[in-house]
C-alpha cells in the first residue's frame, strides 16, 4: 500500500526534528500495520494525498440527551460501557457549565487528533502513531500497555482494554492489556466511506451538530466552514493543532 | 589501620533466613502477576483515569534509589572521600540490585509484559520512556564495569576513576530521565515542570542514601560485622542533608505553582482538601519523611544512637514511599483540566476526583520488587566479595576523623 509522503522543505517541525532518526521505522511500521489490520488495495484507493482528516462539532446543535453518536461508535468499533471504571470511552458526551454566567452546554470529546500528539511523543515502542492524513491510531501489535500515552494526552481520549475481549469487530482489532481510542473510523475514510459512524448517526438524528472532512481541502465543506465561522480547538494553550475543532461552546 | 578485608557472607541460618523471607514476598508477587496477566487488569484497582497505582509507586522508588544508593560509591571514587571507599563495593551491588527490582515491577505491571522484547526494537527515539530503557540498561553496565574496576586487582587508578566519574554521569542522566517521565507531560496540572527532574535527583540521594544505609544495617548486625560508628554517622548526617535538599524542592515546587493561578486549585488541593493524599502529603511525606528523620538525623547524639540512623533511614524510605504515591497518583486523581472556565461533568470522570484503591495484588508486586531488591543484593553479598569484614572506626580513612 501506498503511504502519502509528506513533502520536506526548509519547514521542518519540532517532531521532525525530535525524530530524526526514528521517522523511517515510523513510517515503515505505520504501512506495515495499515496492511495488516485494513486490508490492501481499498485503504490504498481510500487515501488522499495531503488530505488532514478533521471533525467540526457545534455545540449549540448538542442536545444533552442526545448521545447517538456514542452508541454508534460503540457499535461500530465493538467497545461497551457498562458504567464501570475500568470501561472503555472511545468518545463520551461531556455537559459543561460556565462557572461566570451558568450557561450550559453539551458536546462530544473524542480524540482530538493533533498534529502534535503528546500520545506519539512519548509512547516508547511507536505503537501510538500518527498517519500522513492526520489521523492519530494505536498500533496493537505493538502496543506493550505501558498507559504512558494515557498520562500524556489532555483530553482523556484513550482507554486502556482491563479484560479480555470477545466478539471483535474485523475492522477494530482490540486487545485486552493494550491502548485504545476513536481512530476516526480510519476503516470508512479508507474504503472511500467518506465519514465515520458518529458523523452518520449524529446527522441521522437530524441534529447536524458533527461534520466530517478534509481541514486541506478549501472546496470541503468542514473548510469552507471554519473558514467562514469561529471555532476553536480544546486546550490551544498547548500549541497542538488538533484535528477536532468545536464552535459555540 | 589493618587493611579492608572483605569476605562473602557466611551461611548462618540468619542469612538464609532473610533469603527465604525475600524469596516468599518474590513468590507472591509472581502468583499475583500471573493472576494479573490472566484477569487483566480489572483485578487491580488501576482504572481509565488513575493509570499507573502502587506498583509505579514502588518502581519509581526503587529506580529513583537505586541511582541514590551507587552515589554512597561516587563520594568515594568521584569526590576523594576514601572514608567511603570500604562500602562503595556494596554500594554498586545495591544499585544494581535495586534498579532490577524497580524494572521488574515496572514490566510485570504492563499490559502485555510478554510484549517487552517490542521496546527493544520499535524505538521511538520522542519518548524519554524509550531513552530510559538506554539509561537502565545503560547503567548496569556501566556500575558492572565500575564494579570490576573496585574488585579487579591491579587496576590503574586511573580506570577506576574514569568509571566512577561514567557512571556518576550516567547516574544523573538516569534520574533526569525518571523525573522527566512527570516533568515532561504537559497535559496534567501535577507534572509539567522542568524542577521534576533535579527534585528526583535530590529523592535519589536521600532515598538510596537510607536504602544502602538500612542494608548495611541489617548485613552488619545479622552477620556480627561492623559498621564503623564513625562512617556510620557521617552517612546519617549526610542522609540528613538530602532529605533537608528533597524538602527544599518540595517547597519551591510548591510555591511556584501556588503563585500560577492556573495551578492554584491543585493546590489548594493536594495542601488542604485532597483527603488521602493531604494526609499522605502531610503526615507521611513531610512529617515522617522529612521533619523526624531530619530531627532524629542531626540529633546530637546520632552517632551513639544507631537505632536513630535506623528508625530515621526507616522513615526516609516510608517517606519516599508516601512522597511518590502523592505525585504518581495524586497527580492523575486531580481531575484534567480539559475546559478552563467550565464545571464539567460526564460518564468519564470529567470534573471528579478520580477514585483508586489499590488492591493487595498491586501492593504484593511492589513489596515483591523491593523483595526482588534485597534478594539479589543478598545473593551477590553471600557469593563475591562485597561487604568488608573488619569495617571499624580504626580502620577507616583516618583523614575522616580528622576533618
Amino acid at each position: 500500500m501506498i503511504i502519502p509522503t509528506k513533502e520536506k522543505g526548509a519547514d521542518i517541525s519540532r517532531r521532525d526534528l525530535l525524530k530524526s532518526g526514528g521517522a523511517m521505522a515510523t513510517v515503515t511500521l505505520a504501512s506495515g500495520v495499515t496492511l495488516m489490520s485494513f486490508g490492501g488495495k481499498a485503504a490504498a484507493d481510500g487515501l488522499k494525498p495531503g488530505a488532514r482528516w478533521g471533525l467540526l462539532i457545534d455545540a449549540g446543535k448538542c442536545p444533552e440527551d442526545c448521545s447517538a453518536c456514542v452508541s454508534a461508535c460503540s457499535k461500530e468499533h465493538g467497545w461497551e460501557d457498562n458504567g464501570l471504571d475500568t470501561d472503555p470511552q472511545w468518545i463520551r458526551k461531556v455537559t459543561l457549565r460556565e462557572k461566570e454566567t451558568g450557561r450550559e452546554n453539551s458536546l462530544p470529546v473524542m480524540c482530538q487528533h493533533c498534529d502534535e500528539p503528546p500520545c506519539v511523543d512519548v509512547c516508547p515502542t511507536g505503537a501510538s502513531f500518527k498517519r500522513e492524513d492526520g489521523i492519530v491510531l494505536v498500533n496493537r501489535h505493538t502496543c506493550i500497555g505501558c498507559r504512558y500515552c494515557m498520562m500524556a494526552c489532555p483530553f482523556k481520549a484513550r482507554s486502556f482494554v482491563h479484560e479480555p475481549v470477545t466478539d471483535q469487530r474485523t475492522d477494530s482489532p482490540r486487545g485486552n492489556g493494550t491502548v485504545e481510542g476513536c481512530n476516526m473510523c480510519v476503516h470508512k475514510i479508507d474504503r472511500g466511506d467518506g465519514t465515520t459512524a458518529c458523523v452518520e448517526a449524529c446527522q441521522a438524528t437530524g441534529n447536524n451538530a458533527m461534520m466530517f472532512g478534509d481541514l486541506n481541502d478549501p472546496e470541503s465543506d468542514i473548510a469552507i466552514a471554519v473558514s467562514t465561522y469561529a471555532s476553536v480547538e480544546l486546550r490551544a494553550d498547548l500549541g497542538l493543532n488538533l484535528g477536532v475543532r468545536y464552535q459555540n461552546i | 589501620m589493618e587493611r579492608i578485608t572483605y569476605r562473602e557472607l557466611r551461611s548462618t541460618p540468619k542469612v538464609w533466613g532473610v533469603m527465604a523471607l525475600c524469596a516468599a514476598f518474590v513468590g507472591a508477587a509472581g502468583l499475583s502477576v500471573l493472576y494479573i496477566e490472566h484477569h487483566g487488569h480489572i483485578v487491580t484497582g488501576m482504572n481509565n483515569q488513575v493509570v499507573w497505582g502502587l506498583p509505579h509507586v514502588f518502581a519509581i522508588f526503587l529506580i529513583v534509589a537505586a541511582s541514590g544508593a551507587l552515589n554512597v560509591s561516587s563520594i568515594g571514587s568521584v569526590f576523594g572521600k576514601m572514608a567511603y571507599k570500604p562500602v562503595a563495593r556494596l554500594a554498586n551491588v545495591l544499585a544494581v540490585a535495586l534498579l532490577m527490582g524497580g524494572l521488574a515491577v515496572l514490566v510485570l505491571d504492563l499490559g502485555r509484559p510478554d510484549r517487552l522484547v517490542m521496546a527493544m526494537y520499535t524505538y521511538n527515539f520522542t519518548s524519554i520512556f524509550a531513552w530510559n530503557i538506554l539509561l537502565y540498561t545503560g547503567f548496569m553496565g556501566v556500575v558492572a564495569v565500575y564494579l570490576y574496576t573496585l574488585m579487579a586487582r591491579g587496576v590503574d587508578p586511573r580506570a577506576l576513576k574514569a568509571a566512577s566519574l561514567l557512571a556518576f554521569v550516567w547516574r544523573l542522566a538516569l534520574t533526569t530521565g525518571t523525573g522527566s517521565i512527570f516533568g515532561w507531560l504537559v497535559a496534567r496540572t501535577a507534572y509539567d515542570s522542568a524542577i521534576m527532574a533535579p527534585m528526583f535527583i535530590a529523592m535519589s540521594f536521600s532515598f538510596g542514601m537510607a536504602m544502602f544505609m538500612l542494608v548495611m544495617i541489617l548485613t552488619t548486625s545479622i552477620t556480627r560485622r561492623v559498621y564503623s560508628p564513625e562512617l556510620r554517622t557521617r552517612q546519617a548526617r549526610l542522609l540528613g542533608v538530602f532529605v533537608a535538599a528533597v524538602m527544599y524542592f518540595v517547597i519551591v515546587h510548591h510555591l511556584s505553582n501556588i503563585y500560577l493561578a492556573k495551578k492554584g486549585a491543585y493546590e489548594s488541593w493536594i495542601l488542604l482538601n485532597g483527603g488521602v493524599y493531604t494526609k499522605l502529603f502531610w503526615i507521611g511525606q513531610v512529617l515522617l519523611g522529612g521533619i523526624i528523620p531530619m530531627f532524629l538525623l542531626f540529633h546530637p547524639k546520632i552517632d551513639t544512637r544507631k537505632s536513630y540512623v535506623l528508625l530515621a533511614a526507616l522513615l526516609v524510605v516510608l517517606g519516599g514511599l508516601a512522597q511518590l504515591y502523592v505525585i504518581v497518583v495524586g497527580g492523575q486523581a486531580f481531575p484534567l483540566e480539559i475546559f478552563p472556565g467550565f464545571e464539567v461533568s460526564s460518564s468519564f470522570s470529567d470534573g471528579v476526583v478520580n477514585a483508586y484503591t489499590p488492591t493487595l495484588l498491586e501492593l504484593s508486586l511492589g513489596l515483591g520488587g523491593i523483595a526482588l531488591a534485597l534478594m539479589i543484593a543478598g545473593l551477590a553479598m553471600k557469593f563475591l566479595r562485597i561487604v568488608p569484614e573488619n569495617l571499624s572506626d580504626d580502620n577507616v580513612d583516618p583523614s575522616l576523623l580528622a576533618d
